[in-house]
């Protein structure tokens, strides 16, 4: 395990909603070019945890963290950090698919051109490449000028993942994302999420304790604000450490 | 008896439920036909290019031409104080203004819906006329940019609240990814929000037309009156409404002016009827775009 590179490193990381304390002390490593699943029951803290990475915990109001989030070496918590900065290193996609109600090329070209891209050519291959990555070219290069809100839920999804990569983040934080899809569309997520490691860090919330087993490297469970276990995905799986997560993984609750 | 009460009651609601229905389609047969004798009498092209109303004198000139241009000067100057005050408000209540300005702010823009239009005209009256006559050396402070302030800051409520609405229709996902994506709050609301919101916004602004169109007590008391086609924002006009309002008590019931009135009524009739329904398409086609994307 000491082997792998950290991408992220979170050291005693407490944080509060309003007088409710959602995590308590997390100290966890995700390393470099892999995936990494935050599993827990509902209410657990995962999704608080992954919308902290890209700070868009500072969307909701009257929220406090303490501890530090170390993204190359750069404490993310600072109040001074330039969050526009980190958001287009830290990409993110979300629970439901949420592209834009514009047309599939202007939803990736969005990114780009917020970045302050404004050459045209630039633009239109990076929208390519970006849809290769998301292995939806084929299925859209025919219609990148219809609006994006036409499309399968799956596509959707995929779509929302080409529009992170186009940015060219380095690390991509799914949260949830085949929590609305049906099996076929996730199995074609899953295979990205697996082909899409080999170039960024990748964190991935879920509920699905196959998805986590079959697309993580490492797993991290999480109950009630607290890391319970961290380690292999393979090893937690098999052989977990505690009570709790082998309850968790069993069924027995959650 | 149970079930005869329920049947009782369902037909009650039923008979206002249709009322309304009853009533519209009344309205437009009492128009149409009390039109009529102008219709035949008078060629439309004439009454709606003629571009002298005379309806008084001997013979009688029946063009509306300036009616229509006053109150589509009177509408569209009005515009350009309703729409970006209007706007402005929704967006500001809407992206920045923090829980307690919104508290106050609100209530203050109800109020101001439920102002009656005589007090508009009323105060153009007094003070904003009388402003512009001393300031701008006018023959009189009665024109169209009176009207057009009054009706403009009369609309402001219809567009901030509907538009306001359709800001809050925007789902916050679609904000989310965008700020994911590491856009500020300003490229966000520019190129995400309000386009989300563009249709609402529009039929805001449509109705609020709608609105300015039909409105009659205030041009009828600080637009001047004169029937001539507008060559100046300090011209004295008199858009439809006006003229109907004014001329319906002296004119004789049954003569080509009592019917020509109608006429004028039936057309401003149109208008907001198309206006309405435009704002009606935009608003639905809006409303099925956005349910997928939620």
């Amino acid at each position: 395990m000491c082997a792998e590179q950290t991408t992220i490193k979170i050291s005693k990381l407490d944080f509060y909603y309003d007088k409710f304390k959602a995590l308590k002390n997390i100290n966890l490593n995700i390393y470099n070019n892999k995936v990494t699943a935050l599993i827990g029951p509902s209410g657990c803290g995962k999704s608080t945890l992954i919308r902290m990475f890209n700070r868009m915990s500072d969307l909701v109001p009257k929220t406090r963290a303490e501890g530090s989030i170390l993204l190359d070496g750069e404490n993310i918590l600072e109040p001074s950090l330039d969050v526009v900065k980190l958001r287009r290193k830290v990409g993110m996609v979300f629970q439901k698919p949420n592209p834009f109600p514009k047309t599939i090329y202007q939803n990736i070209a969005y990114g780009l051109e917020i970045n302050g891209n404004k050459n045209r050519e630039s633009i239109r291959y990076k929208v390519e490449d970006a849809l290769r990555k998301a292995a939806l070219w084929d299925d859209v290069k025919d219609r990148l000028h219809q609006s994006a809100l036409g499309m399968s839920g799956g596509q959707q999804q995929r779509l929302c993942i080409a529009r992170a990569l186009a940015v060219e983040p380095k690390v991509i934080l799914f949260d949830e994302p085949c929590a609305s899809l049906d099996p076929i569309s996730t199995a074609k997520i899953e295979e990205l999420i697996l082909e899409l490691k080999k170039n960024y860090t990748i964190v991935i919330v879920t509920h699905n304790m196959q998805q986590a087993a079959r697309t993580s490297d490492y797993t991290a469970f999480m109950y009630l604000g607290e890391l319970v276990e961290f380690g292999k995905t393979d090893k937690i799986f098999t052989v977990p450490q505690e009570k709790k997560t082998e309850e968790y993984l069993s069924g027995k609750f959650g | 008896m149970n079930s005869f009460k329920e049947k009782l009651i369902r037909q009650i609601f039923r008979a206002a439920s249709y009322a309304s229905l009853f009533f519209l389609f009344g309205i437009m047969f009492v128009l149409f036909k009390e039109s009529l004798t102008a219709l035949g009498e008078i060629n439309i092209f004439n009454f709606l290019l003629g571009k002298d109303w005379y309806p008084t004198y001997e013979p009688p000139d029946y063009g509306i031409l300036p009616l229509i241009s006053g109150s589509l000067a009177v509408s569209f100057v009005a515009m350009f104080i309703c729409v970006p005050l209007g706007l402005g408000t929704a967006l500001y209540m809407h992206e920045i203004a923090c829980d307690r300005q919104r508290k106050f702010l609100k209530p203050a823009i109800e109020i101001l819906s439920a102002v009656p239009s005589i007090i508009f005209g009323f105060f153009g009256l007094v003070i904003l006329a009388p402003f512009l006559q001393k300031n701008f050396n006018l023959p009189t402070g009665q024109c169209l940019l009176t009207a057009s302030i009054m009706l403009g800051v009369m609309t402001i409520p219809i567009i901030t609240s509907l538009s306001e609405d359709a800001l809050s229709f925007v789902p916050r996902s679609f904000k989310e990814a965008s700020y994911a994506l590491g856009a500020n709050r300003w490229q966000t609301l520019l190129r995400v929000t309000i386009p989300a919101a563009a249709s609402g916004i529009i039929t805001s602004i449509i109705m609020g037309m709608g609105r300015l169109m039909g409105e009659t007590m205030i041009v009828l008391m600080v637009a001047g009156g004169a029937a001539v086609i507008p060559n100046s924002l300090f011209a004295p006009v008199r858009p439809m409404t006006s003229s109907i309002a004014a001329e319906m008590g002296e004119a004789a019931q049954g003569s080509l002016h009592f019917s020509a009135l109608f006429e004028i009524g039936l057309l401003l009739f149109i208008i907001t009827f198309v206006l309405n329904i435009i704002a009606e398409i935009i608003s639905r086609r809006y409303r099925l775009k956005l349910g997928q994307g939620r």
